[in-house]
């Protein structure tokens, strides 16, 4: 059976202040889709609330793997579940390295059963692994023993986020904004990997303000997201239409979204 | 560990392993609790010493009583010197096999899994169980060396020249009031001489361990390294779990001389209810190196500050410390480094963890003399505090009589991030297992200088620590 992640009529606050407002979206394993819409409209806060993330509390609406009701769990939960978040500023951990962080990672997340405590899986088929996915991701083998994102560069961060998705293989995967702060040939060697990465098995959203992760990861939707709602949804041409052409017109066709884009930044000016 | 596994009934609820206590019906001898100088002539008579002494304890007893508690640091408040026994015999003669050492103590050992570490990475073991030392081992090469490793009572026996050389010569009984007790009710304790030039490969170790409910363990500990030699020795301590509180006062003294080295590294592990109150003073004669580390966890109240007097030119201090405070502990603990001369150099690194309302304090000292031009000194203190109910401080006293002089400090106090915690949870990881990564992180930088055994060990007591620490 293909698996089905479901949000429906999400509403998302921080704190007091409501950022979602009902959105809606259906992403199928194997699927493809990218999230776009401007700075401050809600991408990342949807990403936040799909993983989990205590501060953005759920007002209303519900978020389902499978038709299980995910809404209320933590954020370890759903990665056991198959949830994985790869951040648009991933987190320094300072003294933890890369390679004992990942282990106990793909240990809980391949056996989601597991009690704490209870052994890691096997150091020499964990390494051979982990080197074989760093080498397919052009990345030097000596980051598995520095400390986790502690001084790596924007680029090596965002290498090291699609390198967790190599070794957890999420059933949903959500990026945001992985493919910022690449340079070109990372952007390519991120978009090749993710595509060898994905198929069947995985469903992928992809938050971009740029073109080329999606060249080689071809959208079967585009959603575009504004004032804390998706407001239109269409095929891999609106992505395009998009990086052509801006926001400009999509404010024109959903005026009511973007009334009440202008009265939050009114709101936090 | 052993195969023999404690029973159920033996070990306190909570998260402490070492709470198990053994019987102490069998002890040989056992003072009255209190203390006045017809306890202090007892034990000495018990133990057969010299005149000198004895007298050196019973005035020491004086200064004691004529000092006032220290109204710094932790809360003494509720520590009654009268409600202690200050001397305890579990055994009757010391073993040179864990076979002579009586069962259940030998078991005890055991348990904390001390013979085996013996057999796998030691030079030298001793054992101290309440006032006496109850084993003691030293790898033969070492001995043939003129390597000596026993325990302070027997070296006060058996190398008496040597011993009254050196004996108070670092912390002398009026230093401050807890020495002078440890002063007047010493037993026990390490001694160590390594002769010119000789280098021991492997660390010696001691364990200590109370048994008994209101106890006071007062071991002292020397430790002589002769020009151009050096040593590794580690301690660790344990007690079980009381309701009333035991008392631990340790006084060690260390001298480094010219061109030597010494590493003192102490992994200790107290129960709650004890009062950990220690005086640890090397002096580091020309171009010598010494290297306290020093884990604290544990304990009611610690108050600790290991030393160092840098006393000739080129003489360098080391001071790692982490300390842990849980639930219901005060760690008071920090450094001192003396620069008593030109070209010295030290450096201070303290990390400290408090969670669970427990409160921990990094008090130091880098001071530096007249005359004592060109020294530098690098301090750095980190707090990580894991909940809002615990506490931090940081205490830092420069003083400095000389210009030309390098001397830094930095300190940083953070809370568990979110951030961090949320990042490692949606890799799968539940809040505990991330919060004792997180921790264990913070530490690495201090851990990695330890032997891996001890880093092993650390990091275990660590996570036993962080066990049930989120709800
Ligand atoms: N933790 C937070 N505290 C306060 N405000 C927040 C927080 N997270 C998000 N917001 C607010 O919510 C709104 C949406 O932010 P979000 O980060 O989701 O935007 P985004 O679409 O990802 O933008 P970008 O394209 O710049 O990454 C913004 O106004 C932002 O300031
Ligand atoms: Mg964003």
């Amino acid at each position: 059976m293909s698996s089905v992640l479901k949000v429906s009529d999400l509403h998302v606050s921080v704190g007091e202040t409501p950022i979602l407002k009902g959105v809606n979206l259906e992403i199928g394993q194997g699927e493809i889709h990218a999230l776009m819409g401007p700075n401050g409209s809600g991408k990342s806060t949807l990403a936040y609330a799909l993983a989990g993330h205590p501060n953005y509390s759920v007002t209303g609406g519900t978020i389902e793997v499978d038709g299980v009701n995910i809404t209320e769990m933590e954020a370890d939960e759903r990665a056991r579940l198959g949830m994985f978040l790869a951040f648009q500023y991933p987190v320094v951990i300072p003294g933890v390295k890369v390679a004992d962080f990942l282990r106990h990672a793909v240990t809980n997340v391949r056996n989601p059963d597991r009690k704490e405590g209870e052994g890691l899986i096997g150091m020499r088929e964990f390494r051979k692994e982990l080197r074989s996915r760093m080498t397919e991701l052009g990345m030097d083998h000596e980051f598995a023993r520095r400390y986790l994102n502690d001084g790596f560069s924007g680029g090596e961060k965002k290498r090291m986020e699609i390198l967790q998705l190599a070794m957890l293989q999420p059933r949903f995967a959500i990026l945001d904004e992985t493919d910022s702060g690449l340079d070109s040939d990372a952007v390519r060697v991120v978009s090749e990997g993710l595509a060898r990465l994905s198929g069947p098995q995985m469903g992928v959203l992809i938050i971009t303000h740029h073109e080329r992760l999606l060249e080689f990861n071809t959208p079967q939707f585009t959603h575009v997201m504004l004032g804390g709602r998706i407001v239109e949804t269409g095929d891999a041409a609106l992505a395009n239409e998009l990086h052509s052409n801006g926001y400009a017109e999509v404010r024109k066709r959903h005026p009511q979204a973007a009334a009440e884009e202008a009265a939050a930044e009114e709101a936090l000016a | 560990m052993s195969t023999d596994a404690p029973s159920s009934s033996d070990i306190q609820p909570g998260a402490y392993q070492y709470g198990f206590h053994d019987s102490t019906e069998f002890y040989s001898f056992k003072s009255r609790k209190g203390l006045d100088e017809e306890i202090v002539s007892q034990i000495s008579a018990m133990k057969q010493e010299p005149e000198w002494m004895r007298d050196f304890r019973l005035q020491s007893l004086q200064i004691f009583e004529s000092r006032p508690m220290p109204d710094w640091g932790g809360d003494l408040g509720e520590l009654d010197f009268n409600d202690i026994y200050y001397y305890m015999k579990a055994a009757a003669e010391q073993g040179r096999s864990w076979d002579d050492v009586p069962d259940d103590i030998r078991k005890t050992y055991d348990r904390l899994g001390i013979p085996e570490a013996e057999k796998k990475y030691l030079a030298g073991v001793k054992a101290q169980y309440e006032s006496e030392v109850v084993y003691g081992s030293l790898r033969e090469d070492l001995e043939k060396q003129g390597v000596i490793f026993t325990d302070t009572d027997s070296a006060l026996r058996d190398h008496p020249e040597l011993f009254r050389e050196y004996f108070g010569t670092v912390i002398p009984s009026g230093d401050n009031k807890f020495a002078a007790l440890n002063s007047a009710v010493w037993s026990g304790g390490s001694f160590i001489y390594v002769p010119k030039g000789v280098a021991i490969d492997f660390p010696l170790q001691a364990y200590f361990r109370i048994n008994s409910q209101n106890m006071g363990q007062f071991e002292r500990t020397l430790i002589i390294v002769d020009e151009g030699a050096s040593v590794h020795y580690v301690e660790g301590c344990t007690a079980p779990t009381y309701s009333s509180d035991s008392l631990h006062s340790a006084v060690v003294e260390i001298i480094v001389k010219r061109g030597a080295r010494c590493r003192y590294t102490t992994i200790q592990n107290w129960s709650n209810n004890v009062y950990n109150l220690v005086t640890k003073r090397a002096m580091v004669m020309a171009d010598g190196l010494m290297e306290w580390i020093d884990g604290n966890l544990g304990s009611r109240l610690t108050m600790k500050y290991p030393a160092i007097w840098l006393m000739e030119p080129g003489a360098r201090g080391e001071t790692l410390s982490i300390a842990f405070a849980g639930e219901s502990q005060h760690q008071d603990a920090g450094a001192k480094m003396v620069h008593c001369a030109p070209n010295t150099s030290s450096r201070i690194i303290s990390k400290s963890i408090s969670r669970g309302g427990g409160r921990s304090s990094y008090r130091g000292l880098v001071k530096v003399q007249k005359n004592a031009e060109n020294c530098r000194s690098n301090v750095v203190c980190d707090a990580l505090i894991l909940d809002s109910e615990s506490r931090s401080d940081t205490y830092p006293y420069i003083e400095v009589e000389e210009e030309n002089v390098a001397i830094e400090h930095e300190a940083s106090v953070s809370r568990i991030a979110e951030e961090q915690l949320f990042y490692l949870m949606s890799r799968g990881m539940s809040e505990a297992e991330a919060s004792a990564m997180i921790v264990t992180g913070f530490v690495e930088p201090l851990v990695k200088e330890l032997p891996m055994e001890y880093a092993v060990e650390l990091n275990r007591l660590i996570e036993l620590q962080m066990e049930g620490s989120v709800g």
